[in-house]
């Protein structure tokens, strides 16, 4: 099996403080992991490095074999590796059919052609209409985002992240204030992507991470405390103590 | 193609506060010290006008480039006192404090404070019609001439200090300001009150939930604000002239003490009143022909280095 | 449209369909916009004896249609969008001044000069808060404004750049007294630079904009390289704002340093916020408002004028423009087909 993503003694300090700590990790493609950890453990610092919103202190990241630690953010994103955000983080006066044909085209190389009309190329638009349609936004496409409830609202969050065809998605808690009975469905979509496609999901209910994840890794602390198959990481009496012991009992 | 005779003055940012340097001496040495002198006066003056606006927009980030107005009420009813009621000079300095502070409390209860929590583009709107509001009124009741306020025979003259040749009027400035600032310092770090409004700025929701009356604490900050812009209208009048545009004019002068100095205390704004004056006189001085392009490119410059302001630790993020 | 026909064939429409049919329906023009351009050609005939006064409002509109194209869909706020109308009409004037009077090379030098400046001083916008951003271009605004009154060999000073000579357009109409080659001149001009505008916000470049003003983080999350398309809306505004520059040194045959001025930057933000903020046709109406409200209120109170603008914004801000405009639009909506019902 070929590495998606990896990281090489990533570290990140904020002050005195350590947030990430010496992480060196293999994602292999095609594989969909889960990342679990108490809260403050480093999850989102550790999101954050990968996509390039924060800059490592120390360490490094690599995409497909390419070093890419310091890489803007755009640019990773170009490069397929996309996320989701755990709070929205969408345009709210354009439509979802708008947000998702702009990130289609951009990934297709259209975003800085000023002298053509928005939605005239129709690679473009089919492929937005087919992932609006996959999500059940189709009747929604034409609405302002802000208008929109809020659980398509989140499959729209996600929405956009497949729209960037992705190698590697990040999903920083896509469940986050979505009801019960909705949450399988927005995994379903997720789990239906390509098998190529390497996963990492940062979640925090366990149901839907062992419902969704082959192999976990386990952060405390800002440092990778265990990584190993879904089954392996449910059985171990240390990760059941250090983490899931808390939310077992609650 | 504006036709209009009043804007014409406004624009005359390039004859911006021609700051009537005092007779300066030959001697290179002793020039340096007067120069230093003129320097510092000038710019404990710009602290005191524009302290004020480093709070306003520094620590509760609204955009007022209304402040200036403050500081013309100031000089105002103290030139309108002097000349017209026969009023001493020291009376008016706490009248003109007070004047500005009313002023200030009355439009940050009424208007202000409803634009806290509005886009920056709005205050900017908002402050610049105010300013508009406030030139034309003081220009249409007051007319359009240079205030003149004589300064007491006392303040008058000079005396020699370290070599140089320092006018009396700036040394009575330099007292007044420093004073002033140390009374500043010690309110905001050693009163109750100081502590309640770094708790208001910092989080105005737990500020609220800890029994502090934030409104009064914006309110009280504001009004002391103004006032002291009021007072440094008064007594700068002489030194920078005090005419309805004013406000437009030293807009920027305020803005570049609260941008430089940074929004974390009133000291960085104290040490780039100070830079800034130092260097608007020295450079007046030896290099006219740059004038205060020089001022607004370092400005430019520091803003690029250091966004958050010059004299703020770890600003760099 | 053979896309629209096969559409039609499909007893049901499908959503891609669908999809191109309301993506193709926001970049329609609308009755009302040509209404616009109709009048403001029709105004030649009806008004006559205001032709400099259009010509005014003409130029006025192309310079607040170009601070739009940053404040409305890049959302950078400007205190010193003046710098670039300046070194327009500079460019322009001392073109004239020393023998180069035609007016299209007028036009070409300035938005080139003015495209220059503002490549270059954009990268000072990208890092930092709206505050630095209002202190760096009024600083730049007010340093070119120093520059300019220092170096009065060449521009003339405080006395302002005199004689500017102008060429007849395109070698055939020269510029009478009563402003009608100038209206038409200004007119056409800005005519010419929206229908650019209009393609280019409605482009995928456009959305690409809205989505950066709307939410910088996720835009550089779908691979948008949030500095590359700043830089290129800022570079093409001042360019915008270098013609109209121009136009105003070319038809006024004078360039003063008022043209630097803080008072016209914030003016001209004033003008646009007047006609509403990220639709193009702010900038127009607002000019237009701007102008004759100046023209009135000067003959009332020929000094004064500057209080009732100062009221007119204090008035906007705190009744809420943009609530204002959410009142027009809902108001107007049916009689404007805003959006595709």
């Amino acid at each position: 099996m070929t590495v998606a993503l990896e990281t090489r003694n990533l570290v990140k300090r904020f002050g005195g403080l350590v947030a990430t700590d010496d992480v060196s990790i293999a994602f292999q493609k095609g594989v969909r992991y889960a990342l679990i950890g108490p809260n403050g453990a480093g999850k989102t610092t550790l999101i954050n490095l990968l996509t390039g919103v924060l800059r490592p202190t120390g360490g490094a990241v690599i995409l497909e074999g390419a070093d890419i630690t310091g890489m803007a953010p755009h640019r990773r994103v170009q490069n397929g590796l996309a996320r989701t955000f755990q709070i929205n983080q969408l345009f709210p006066e354009m439509t979802p059919l708008q947000t998702v044909g702009l990130a289609v085209s951009e990934r297709q190389g259209h975003g800085r052609e000023w002298w053509r009309l928005a939605g005239g190329k129709r690679e473009v638009i089919d492929e937005a209409a087919a992932i609006l349609e996959r999500f059940g936004l189709t009747d929604v496409m034409g609405a302002e985002t802000k208008v929109l409830p809020y659980g398509k609202q989140r499959l729209l969050e996600i929405a956009v992240a497949i729209a960037c065809r992705p190698r590697v998605l990040l999903l920083d808690e896509p469940a986050a204030g979505v009801p019960e009975e909705e949450r399988h469905e927005i995994l379903d979509i997720v789990g239906g992507l390509p098998d190529d496609v390497t996963i990492l999901l940062i979640e925090h209910d366990m149901d839907l991470v062992f419902s969704f994840a082959q192999r976990i890794a386990v952060l405390v602390n800002g440092g990778l405390f265990m990584e190993g198959a879904a089954k392996d990481i449910a059985a171990d009496p240390r990760v059941r103590e250090v983490y899931l012991g808390e939310g077992g009992h609650g | 193609m504006q036709g209009s005779a009043l804007l014409l003055r406004m624009r005359g940012l390039q004859r911006l506060n021609e700051v009537s340097t005092s007779k300066i001496p030959k001697e290179p040495a002793s020039r340096m010290v007067t120069i230093l002198f003129d320097g510092i006066a000038y710019g404990m003056l710009l602290f005191i006008l524009a302290c004020g606006l480093s709070v306003t927009l520094g620590l509760m980030n609204f955009v007022n480039l209304a402040h200036g107005a403050f500081a013309l009420a100031g000089g105002y009813i103290t030139a309108t006192l002097m000349n017209r009621a026969g009023f001493s000079f020291f009376l008016c300095l706490p009248i003109a404090f007070l004047f500005s502070a009313l002023i200030g409390v009355a439009l940050e209860r009424t208007l202000y404070r409803h634009l806290y929590d509005r886009s920056h583009l709005d205050q900017v709107l908002f402050t610049i019609g105010i300013v508009f509001m406030t030139v034309s009124a003081v220009d249409y009741t007051m007319g359009s001439g240079q205030q003149m306020i004589n300064i007491p025979t006392v303040l008058r003259g000079r005396i020699d200090l370290l070599g140089g040749s320092i006018g009396v009027y700036r040394l009575f400035i330099i007292v007044i300001c420093g004073l002033l600032t140390l009374l500043l310092q010690l309110a905001l770090v050693r009163t109750r009150f100081g502590s309640r409004l770094r708790a208001a700025v910092d989080d105005p929701r737990v500020a609220r939930g800890l029994g502090v009356n934030v409104n009064l604490v914006f309110a009280v900050t504001f009004a002391i604000g103004s006032g002291l812009a009021g007072l440094g209208g008064a007594l700068g009048a002489e030194v920078l002239g005090m005419d309805p545009t004013f406000p437009v004019k030293f807009m920027i002068y305020f803005l570049i003490v609260v941008t430089v100095g940074g929004a974390s205390s009133i000291t960085g704004a104290f040490f780039a009143s100070l830079l800034l004056g130092i260097a608007d006189v020295a450079g007046k001085y030896y290099v006219p022909k740059a004038g205060a392009f020089i001022i607004y490119a370092i400005m430019v410059l520091v803003l690029i280095w250091r966004p958050q302001g010059l004299f703020v630790k770890g600003a760099t993020r | 449209m053979t896309d629209i026909a096969a559409a039609a064939a499909v007893p049901q429409i499908s959503p891609a369909a669908d999809a191109r049919l309301m993506l193709a329906a926001a970049a329609r023009w609308r009755w009302w916009e040509f209404a616009v351009w109709i009048a403001a050609l029709a105004a030649i005939v009806v008004f006559p004896r205001n032709l400099l006064l259009l010509n005014e409002i003409a130029i006025l509109a192309l310079f607040a249609l170009s601070l739009d194209l940053i404040l409305g869909f890049a959302g950078i706020v400007s205190l010193g969008h003046a710098a670039f109308f300046g070194v327009g009409a500079y460019a322009a004037g001392l073109l004239g001044k020393f023998g180069y009077g035609d007016p299209f090379l007028g036009l070409a030098a300035a938005a080139a000069v003015a495209a220059v400046l503002g490549f270059a001083t954009s990268f000072l916008l990208l890092r930092g808060s709206d505050l630095t951003r209002l202190m760096v271009t009024l600083g730049i605004a007010l340093m070119l404004l120093e520059l300019a009154n220092r170096e009065a060999w060449l521009t003339g000073g405080a006395d302002g750049l005199q004689g500017v000579t102008i060429g007849p357009v395109l070698g055939l109409f020269d510029f009478d007294l009563s402003g009608r080659t100038a209206y038409l001149y200004s007119l056409g001009v800005l005519f010419v630079l929206f229908l650019l505008a209009r393609r280019i916000i409605h482009s995928p470049f456009g959305l690409s904009l809205r989505a950066v003003k709307q939410n910088p983080l996720r835009a550089r999350a779908i691979g948008i390289s949030v500095a590359v398309r700043l830089v290129a809306i800022y570079t093409l505004s001042a360019a915008f704002a270098g013609v109209a520059g121009a136009l105003s040194a070319q038809t006024t045959q004078y360039v003063s340093l008022e043209v630097f001025d803080f008072i016209r930057s914030a003016d001209v933000m004033l003008v646009l916020v007047l006609g509403g903020v990220g639709y193009l046709y702010g900038g127009i109406f607002g000019a237009l408002i701007f102008k004759l409200m100046q023209d009135y209120l000067s003959a009332i109170t020929p000094q004064y004028w500057q209080f009732w603008i100062g009221l007119v914004l204090v008035i906007l801000v705190l009744a809420g423009r943009e609530r204002i405009g959410a009142q027009l639009t809902r108001l107007f909506a049916p009689l404007l087909r805003w959006r595709r019902a």
